[in-house]
């Protein structure tokens, strides 16, 4: 990683023609949801930047997320690694192990300082002087805040990094924190998910490649191109939702018609990701086309929203599981016997003091 | 005895409403209630019914609909039903808003709560005493007493605004980004954790407000039968009456006698 090379010199050297280069290119336009038009700028930018050296740490995790980065089919991952970014650190994928790799880390900060950016998969754990989680025998928290310091922008892979995720599931003993609320002073893209889909991280990496930016974020810092939509909203069930036509338990008739699974728990009416749209594994299928609702995966707390196989979430600040309604007609109930009790008393004393008012 | 500080009670009902009552008489109707909150209370009280049955079907749906999807659309029905029963529900109460700024004193009632007025507080543990069977004659009053209004004010009041607010705000999801209830009300999923969070608070909403609604029926019964004004025809015709000779404790300046008592 001598002198940073194009994206373009890169692809060349890899015998990739002009042709096929302009064909990339037209293509990951289409996937970002572009127009024809910003194809010659795309071009443009793959042929003059410089690329852009990404460093990917991996904290608290399952390494779920690389497990599907490198899985995506558009753009190829192996595009993305070896042509798009100069992928400097990723102690998963990279061939060098030990100290050598951990100083390819210093090497990387002190020379794009402020250039790099930081791809972060897990999170760290705050308890225990984040004894629980330690990388070439440091804690992750420490690694975390060191190399945060001078990047450029910070991408939060995964339900983890964005939220917490299952380590930070109530009662959350190692205080697992999201990213973003240990570094506070750097911008953060949040792509969640459990993992996120394949194509969505590589697009995010892609559009900010690409444009030198950061894409537009809703409000909860997550990429509007992927995450503006519910999963409900472009679910092929919906219009067995509208009819009210469900599935009532798993395998019962609706489930083989292909009823809509609200009743069994989806939770695609909560859940903000492009399952429906983009799918896995190449556009073959998502939970839902495979007869399961969605979990939720990519929202926040979401393994403190449970049941998975119910509509209504538990309120876990009741002890016992217990949802709304069923807190409510509880109340009701005692509301509606105290009132039993209180017209009775009532009556009573009415009749007692018949015609002293 | 709660303190009643700042007056002689009209009423030591125990005593006076007996004792003289030939001192000051009260036989009065007074119109009360306008045209504008009474048209309110029975289009609120219909949008309350429709939307806590709508929604509990929202989130406990009807038994699956036979035939094919294309012939049925039942839950887009209900959910419909809902929706439009939440705009009359949410303008309903900006009109009452409204009234309240323009109407006559009793319209302004529902949206008060004299958190620092002592003698408020007083009457209302003198109410709440009254409920407890631990008074023997509760006072007399035009608009609402003040254990009435306390409780209308957190749940119809309070209450409305928290069910308008993150209504919208699920209903900014299917809206989608850039709506206007996405600009006005979509910054409150993300302060209540995720979406599914504001479903759970929506329905615990409803809860509070069924709850109220349960009381609120019972009391205005109970109240009509057994304290000595009128209560449930008054919301029909606007006018109070008075069902003994005493004053009202919240009408002063009406009271034809005893105004030196109060004054101080």
């Amino acid at each position: 990683m001598a002198t940073l090379e194009t994206f373009y010199e890169v692809m060349r050297r890899q015998g990739i023609t002009r042709r096929s280069f302009l064909k990339y290119c037209s293509l990951t336009a289409a996937a970002l949801g572009l127009g024809p038009e910003l194809v010659p700028q795309i071009v443009h930018a793959m042929e003059t930047k410089p690329r852009t050296p990404v460093l990917w740490l991996h904290g608290l995790e399952c390494t779920c997320c690389s497990e599907s980065f490198i899985r995506s089919a558009h753009p190829l991952v192996k595009d993305v690694v070896l042509s798009m970014i100069s992928l400097d650190y990723d102690d998963t994928l990279m061939a060098s192990a030990g100290h050598h790799a951990e100083a390819i880390l210093d090497e990387v900060m002190e020379k794009y300082k402020g250039n790099y950016i930081l791809a972060v998969e897990g999170n760290p754990p705050l308890n225990q002087d984040g004894m629980s989680c330690i990388i070439g025998g440091k804690p992750f928290t420490d690694q975390l805040r060191k190399v945060a310091k001078d990047a450029k922008a910070i991408i939060s892979w995964g339900s983890c990094a964005s939220f917490g995720c299952v380590q930070a599931a109530r009662p959350n003993p190692t205080r697992a924190t999201p990213v973003h609320e240990v570094i506070t002073d750097k911008p953060i893209i949040k792509v969640p998910g459990c993992p996120p889909i394949a194509e969505v991280m590589t697009g995010v990496i892609t559009y900010m490649l690409t444009f030198d930016r950061i894409p537009e974020l809703d409000r909860q810092g997550r990429p509007k191109m992927f995450y503006s939509q519910r999963i409900h909203d472009k679910c092929y069930r919906r219009p067995h939702f509208d009819a009210g036509q469900f599935v009532e338990s798993f395998d019962d008739e609706g489930a083989r018609k292909g009823y809509c699974l609200y009743k069994v728990g989806c939770k695609g009416p909560t859940t903000y990701n492009a399952c429906s749209t983009v799918r896995w594994n190449e556009g073959t299928s998502f939970p839902i086309q495979s007869g399961h609702g969605c979990i939720g995966c990519s929202e926040d707390g979401f393994w403190d929203k449970g049941s998975w196989y119910a509509r209504q979430s538990d309120i876990l600040q009741f002890g016992i599981e217990a949802n709304a309604d069923q807190i409510g007609t509880t109340a009701a109930i005692g509301v509606g016997s105290i009132i039993a009790a209180h017209a009775a008393v009532s009556a009573l004393k009415r009749a007692q003091h018949k015609g002293d008012v | 005895m709660a303190p009643l500080d700042n007056a002689k009670p009209v009423a030591t009902p125990d005593e006076e409403g007996t004792a003289a009552p030939a001192a000051g008489r009260f036989l009065k109707a007074i119109y009360v209630y306008e045209v504008p909150v009474r048209i309110w209370h029975w289009v609120n009280a219909l949008a309350i019914v429709v939307l806590s049955v709508t929604g509990y079907l929202i989130a406990n749906p009807l038994p699956t609909m036979p035939g094919e999807a294309s012939a049925n659309f039942l839950m887009g029905y209900i959910r419909f039903v809902h929706f439009a029963a939440a705009y009359i529900f949410a303008i309903g109460f900006i009109g009452r808003l409204y009234w309240a700024l323009v109407g006559n004193h009793h319209a302004k009632q529902l949206f008060r709560f004299p958190f620092w007025d002592r003698h408020w507080w007083g009457e209302l543990f003198l109410e709440a005493r009254w409920y407890l069977f631990l008074e023997r004659k509760p006072k007399l009053y035009v608009g609402h007493n003040p254990l009435a209004q306390f409780s209308m004010f957190w749940a119809i009041a309070v209450g409305s605004v928290f069910m308008i607010v993150t209504g919208f705000a699920l209903y900014s999801e299917g809206a989608g980004q850039g709506s206007w209830q996405d600009k006005l009300f979509g910054w409150v999923i993300p302060l209540f954790g995720q979406s599914m969070d504001v479903h759970t608070w929506h329905h615990l909403g409803m809860w509070a407000i069924l709850l109220f609604v349960i009381v609120h029926v019972y009391a205005a019964v109970r109240e009509d039968i057994m304290s000595r004004q009128s209560i449930i025809s008054t919301m029909i015709s606007g006018v109070r009456t008075f069902k003994d000779a005493e004053a009202p404790a919240d009408e002063g300046h009406e009271r034809p006698v005893k105004k030196a008592a109060r004054a101080g």
